[in-house]
């Protein structure tokens, strides 16, 4: 398990060197996008209309915060659940996405595509809302504001706390964790 | 008979349900900490070590655990020697919606489960009457999240099917749906009554302490196999692989008709808030 600062944007050798169950800090800049956003973003695509951010490099956190309470950058703010966000995965790998951050399994199709675009998925506690909001220091909304909590923000991120798992390998640590782990407690 | 405004339900309530999702309670706390010394591995560890430090950011600053505030879910005690003054309801939809809105808490709940429009204030509450003696009423908030709530599971199992297979249907459906709900979970089961008790039962179980056990030995016995069995699946803390899947397995029965057998699994995460109040 080795640990990794990144600070963003991240390159094919960021991502290539990230190995399941390796610890990352994460430091710059990440948008957030989550069902709503995803699907706008990519029938925006469709119809050749560009995103509302440059997305080379970057990673996007599926995340729907709580309001902000006054004097606070940003509500409580944990990942939610990937699966959902497996049909439009794919198609911002191809436009240069380099990472996601949420939680949990992912999709056969996904992780292909990870390893063709060199792709990492990295995990954040679920439920870990109020310490990963810590690390968020600025928050704005940049795009589809009629969505509330579902609208894309860019946020400033320091030592953000993440787990490796899923890499560009074809690493999925869901199924290999689990797998070293049966019939150990 | 005794009577009871419906704003002091509202406004206890309200106070409730705020704290509970700021402040995960000293039997959650308790549960971390052992979990962190039973865990083997590394990635587990580190995550156990994450909801802890997380816990403590949310009490001391007063903002939620997590940013899924949840369904609010509440079972009311009602004492048949209590008058409640105005209507009890909208008392608890009131102090709901005093919490969520007041306490910067999300608001999830949609108005309608095809047409989908949020309702703006997370109400209405799911809640869950209960006629009992005495002349108070006693009401226990839960925050149920949806994540953890999608991986739920029930079964009208067959009599011939008896212990064993209420066994392995519980290990199933955490096999699963475990690593998507944000484990260490806290597992609730009901047994016996009719297809919807069995959910109810087994939602009780769920909001309950990790170290509540079941007063019958035969059932107390049940939940520690269980829990053993359950931690056995290497699922670990998110899922990330470990030896603690689960925190703790609570068991509710209930009698049932001599050709059921129902069972449902309940499944709660780490961020088991729940909190009660008596008026
Ligand atoms: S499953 Fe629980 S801890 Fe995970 S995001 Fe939902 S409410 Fe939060």
């Amino acid at each position: 398990m080795a640990e990794y600062s990144l600070k963003t944007p991240l390159s094919d050798g960021d991502v290539e060197r990230l190995k399941i169950g390796d610890a990352v800090r994460l430091s710059g800049v990440i948008y957030t996008a989550r069902d709503a956003a995803h699907k706008r973003m990519v029938e925006g695509l469709d119809k050749g209309q560009p995103l509302p951010f440059d997305i080379k490099g970057t990673l996007v956190y599926y995340v729907g915060p709580s309001p902000t309470k006054p004097g606070n950058v940003i509500g409580s703010a944990g990942p939610t659940t990937a699966y959902r966000m497996d049909p439009y995965a794919p198609r911002l790998m191809e436009i240069g996405m380099k990472g996601m951050i949420a939680k949990g399994k992912r999709s056969d199709a996904v992780k292909e595509a990870m390893k063709k675009h060199k792709v990492v998925y990295l995990g954040a506690t679920g439920g870990a809302a109020a310490l990963i909001a810590k690390c968020i220091k600025k928050c704005d909304i940049i795009a589809y504001e009629d969505l509330g909590p579902e609208a894309v923000r860019r946020l400033e991120v320091e030592d953000l706390p993440l787990i490796v798992v899923g890499d560009c390998h074809g690493g999925d640590l869901y199924i290999e964790g689990r797998k070293a782990w049966e019939n150990k407690a | 008979m005794r009577t009871v405004k419906a704003e002091a339900i509202t406004e206890a309530l309200a106070k409730v349900a705020m704290n509970a999702n700021y402040d995960i309670g000293s039997d959650m706390l308790k549960a971390f900490d052992e979990a962190l010394a039973a865990e083997k591995s590394e990635a587990g560890k580190e995550v156990i070590r994450q909801i802890q430090e997380n816990a403590s950011i949310a009490r001391r600053e007063c903002v939620p655990y997590c940013q899924d505030t949840g369904f609010a879910v509440v079972f009311a005690e009602v004492g048949q020697d209590v008058h409640v003054e105005g209507n009890l309801t909208d008392a608890i939809n009131a102090g709901i919606r005093k919490a969520y809105g007041e306490g910067y808490l999300r608001k999830s709940i949609l108005n309608d489960p095809i047409q989908r429009k949020n309702t703006g204030d997370n109400t209405p509450a799911v809640i869950h009457y209960d006629v009992v003696p005495g002349d108070k009423i006693r009401l226990t908030y839960g925050a149920k999240g949806g994540g953890s709530e999608n991986m739920s599971k029930q079964a009208m199992l067959k009599p011939a099917d008896g212990l064993e297979g209420v066994k392995k249907f519980v290990i199933e459906a955490v096999s699963v749906g475990g690593a998507n709900a944000c484990p260490p979970l806290v597992i609730g089961v009901g047994i016996g009554g009719t297809f919807e008790k069995s959910c109810i039962l087994s939602k009780k179980a769920a909001m309950r302490s990790p170290h509540h056990r079941n007063p019958d030995p035969f059932y107390a016995a049940l939940e520690d196999e269980l829990k053993d069995s359950l931690n056995k699946l290497g699922i670990g803390p998110m899922g990330l692989g470990g030896t603690v899947t689960v925190l703790g397995v609570n068991i509710e029965t209930y009698p049932c008709h001599l050709v059921a057998l129902p069972v449902a699994v309940n499944i709660n995460c780490h961020a088991d808030r729940h909190g009660e109040m008596e008026l």
